[in-house]
Order: structure tokens, then C-alpha cells, then sequence
């Protein structure tokens, strides 16, 4: 299991090109601002592991008429890594369509067409639905337990309605990322 | 019903064409209805859903392509013998009830009985428990204005089982309801025929509806897109 972290989002930020670390906080929080702005600190130090790890390396530096800055860029390994993580379905519970949401937005960012990660995904929420409908239907099932699905019925059934939505907005969605 | 048998196709539709007008509401879809298992068919407003439904349960014929039930082709049927199906296989449960107005929860249900040949006390006999079976026994001298929308809809539910059929055609049945009546109805339904082994072939935009079936397969633009659900399974099971 890939669990969601920086660090893929980072990569997904760099798939477009090599940045720097004030550059990649800047449009982090620009691009997902629901999600908890990045610190500084915690930027450069997820950059620092990426390159230990073999999934981006230094791009030289940029200055630009200010202090000198280290520009970063993906490799090989971190496109893969980044390829591998858009396309995992995030397991499906309450409150995933951030993760969805940033799988979405990264695999535009890396030039691919999401589609058929939502339609998996979807996939994946129906089968847990069905799942739960047959615990709250099954014979003498307690209220509780009712109740229980009943709230992650209700939670998969919005996230799925947000994936129908944003599915048929994808096109629109594609060009704003790639022209912010 | 064993799991081997919900692989048998009872009721098979193949590169079905049909145009309203100039909407071309299906263009080439296929779809298999197997023994015994209920099939969600999903998919936006206009997507040709409910033509589909109207050509798979012989209300409609196709302008291309092919329907087979139990080894016939539905599509080419002569009409008197295909409307004899209608009346003795196949039970239809729409959005909106369709009960006749006129008539009482006892004679809508009784009906269906009553114009295959069966006498009018016999089918009072079993209309009064299917009606019992779905909690509107209470209800059999009202008419359907006279009745709240899920007591309707569960009468439309016995009306639409009464006969026994072999394959249900339900067309958003609980489009009309509030959740809590569009859960008593679904429940209902799901258990009756899981218990009977009837196959279902369940229209719903409405995914909470979907997740009742056993499986899905999503309408767009007129053909039938079967999810490919194998990596999905891998994290849910």
C-alpha cells in the first residue's frame, strides 16, 4: 500500500519541470487549498529524501536576481513512483475525496489522462457499497449496525457523486491545471 | 440458488439500435441478464437507460440487434405472443407505480392474475398476500391516491411479483420515494426475489439503489460499459 504524503505530491509538482522548494510550497498550496499548507522546512527536508532516494536529483541552481535557490526535478524512478500512486484506488471510506481529488490533479499535472482511475475507483466504491448494503439488509441486523452503514453509505455515495461530476468536467479541469 | 447457476444467461441483448426521432437513444448496446441475479444498470439522464429496459422486456422492439429470452428472440416475436410473455414471465415495476387509479390496492394487485385466467376470489386469495408480504395489507380497499408514495410503491411491488415472473424489469422504483421508504421497498424487493431466484434488471441513477444489485454495468451514449473491477476488488475483499 502507498500511503498519500508529501512526497508524492511533490513529484506530481515536478512532473511538469525542475522547481525550486519556495516554488513547490507556492503552488502546493495554490493547487490543493483545502489540504494543510506546507512548511517551509517540511518541503526541503521531503526534497533532501527524494533525492536520497533516488526519485529526483539537483537541477542546478536559480537565482534570479535574488538569493540563490536549488532547483530539484523528477527522475526516472520518481515518475514511476508517481505513476504507481495516481493509479492505486485509495481504499474506500468516509472522507477520501482529498486523496482522490490530488490523484487527479497530480496525473494531469504528469501529462496523463485520469479517467480510467476514476472509473476504477468507482468501481471500488460500488463494491464497498454493496458490501454495506448487505450488512444493513441482512436479517435481523441491529439499528446500530444500520445506522453504521447507513453513514458510510452516505459518505462513498458523495464521494461518488463528486467523482461522476469531476469525470465529466475533466477536460475543462486538464486545461486550467495546465495553464496555472 | 447456487452460485454456479448465476452465471446462465436467461435474458441476452446484442448490438441493440434504436432511435427516437433523431436521438439516437441506443447505439450497439449489449447487455447479459443472468439467472437469478440482480443487475444495476446506471448512467446520466438521457444516456438511453430506460430504452433499453422498454427493448430487454419487449415493450419496445429495436430498430437493430437482438434480444433472446429462454432461447427465443424477443425482437422478432409476433405481438400476441410476446404480450402473453409479458403477462406471464416477466413483472415491471416503474418510477411512478403505475397503478390504475381506479381500482382499489386489491384489484391492482389481483389483476395480472385475474387476465391470466385465474378467477377473481382465487386472485383476491393471493393479491391479499402478496399485500401482507409487503406491510400494506391495511391498505387492499384504498386506491392509490388514497395511499403514501412507498405504501403505492410497495402495492406496484406486489403487483409487479404476484405472477411469479422469472425476470423483473424495475425502472428507477424508488425514483419517487424519500430514503427511508426507498430502503423499505429496495429491501423488499431484493429479498423476495433473492429468496424466488428471480433475475432483476434494476435502471438507477441513484448509486445507494445500484449497490443492491449484485453487479453493475453503466449506460453511456446509447452502449453498455462493463467495469473492469479486478484491482478494485483486490482492496475491498
Amino acid at each position: 500500500m502507498i500511503a498519500m504524503s508529501t512526497r508524492h505530491i511533490l513529484l506530481g509538482l515536478l512532473a511538469g519541470g525542475p522547481s525550486h522548494g519556495y516554488d513547490l510550497k507556492r503552488r502546493h498550496d495554490e493547487r490543493f487549498p483545502q489540504a494543510r499548507p506546507l512548511a517551509y522546512g517540511q518541503v526541503y527536508t521531503t526534497l533532501q529524501r527524494l533525492v536520497r532516494d533516488g526519485l529526483a536529483e539537483i537541477d542546478g541552481t536559480d537565482s534570479d536576481g535574488g538569493p540563490e535557490r536549488t532547483l530539484y526535478r523528477s527522475t526516472d524512478e520518481g515518475a514511476k513512483e508517481l505513476l504507481g500512486w495516481t493509479g492505486e484506488i485509495t481504499p474506500p471510506a468516509p472522507f477520501v475525496t482529498n486523496e482522490i481529488f490530488a490523484k487527479v490533479v497530480c496525473t494531469i499535472l504528469a501529462s496523463a489522462d485520469p479517467a480510467d482511475y476514476l472509473a476504477s475507483q468507482r468501481t471500488a466504491h460500488m463494491a464497498r457499497m454493496r458490501e454495506l448494503t448487505a450488512v444493513k439488509t441482512a436479517p435481523g441486523t441491529d439499528l446500530a449496525t444500520v445506522l453504521s452503514a447507513d453513514y458510510a453509505l452516505n459518505h462513498l455515495d458523495a464521494d461518488l457523486r463528486w467523482m461522476t461530476t469531476t469525470a465529466a468536467r475533466l477536460g475543462t479541469l486538464t486545461a486550467e491545471v495546465h495553464t496555472a | 440458488m447456487r452460485s454456479t447457476e448465476r452465471t446462465v444467461p436467461v435474458l441476452t441483448a446484442e448490438g441493440l439500435t434504436k432511435t427516437h426521432g433523431r436521438t439516437e437513444a441506443l447505439r450497439g448496446a449489449s447487455v447479459e441478464l443472468r439467472a437469478g441475479e440482480i443487475l444495476a444498470v446506471s448512467g446520466a439522464s438521457g444516456s438511453g437507460k430506460s430504452t433499453l429496459l422498454h427493448c430487454l422486456a419487449g415493450i419496445t422492439r429495436p430498430d437493430g440487434g437482438s434480444v433472446v429470452y429462454a432461447g427465443q428472440r424477443l425482437d422478432t416475436l409476433p405481438e400476441k405472443r410476446l404480450s402473453e410473455l409479458r403477462r406471464t414471465e416477466f413483472g415491471v415495476l416503474f418510477q411512478f407505480g403505475q397503478l390504475i387509479p381506479e381500482l382499489t390496492a386489491l384489484d391492482n394487485v389481483a389483476l395480472p392474475l385475474m387476465l391470466a385466467g385465474i378467477s377473481r376470489g382465487a386472485a383476491h386469495v393471493r393479491a391479499y398476500e402478496w399485500l401482507e408480504r409487503f406491510g400494506v395489507r391495511g391498505q387492499s380497499e384504498l386506491r392509490p391516491g388514497e395511499m403514501s408514495g412507498g405504501q403505492a410503491q410497495r402495492v406496484a411491488l406486489a403487483r409487479a411479483l404476484v405472477t411469479e415472473p422469472k425476470v423483473v424489469f424495475a425502472d428507477e422504483p424508488t425514483g419517487a420515494l424519500d430514503s427511508l421508504a426507498s430502503e423499505d421497498v429496495m429491501t423488499a424487493l431484493t429479498h423476495t426475489v433473492r429468496e424466488a431466484g428471480t433475475a432483476v434488471l434494476l435502471i438507477t441513477h441513484d448509486a445507494q439503489v445500484a449497490a443492491y444489485a449484485d453487479r453493475e454495468v453503466e449506460l453511456r451514449d446509447g452502449t453498455v460499459l462493463v467495469p473492469s473491477d479486478a484491482q478494485a476488488m483486490e482492496v475491498v475483499r
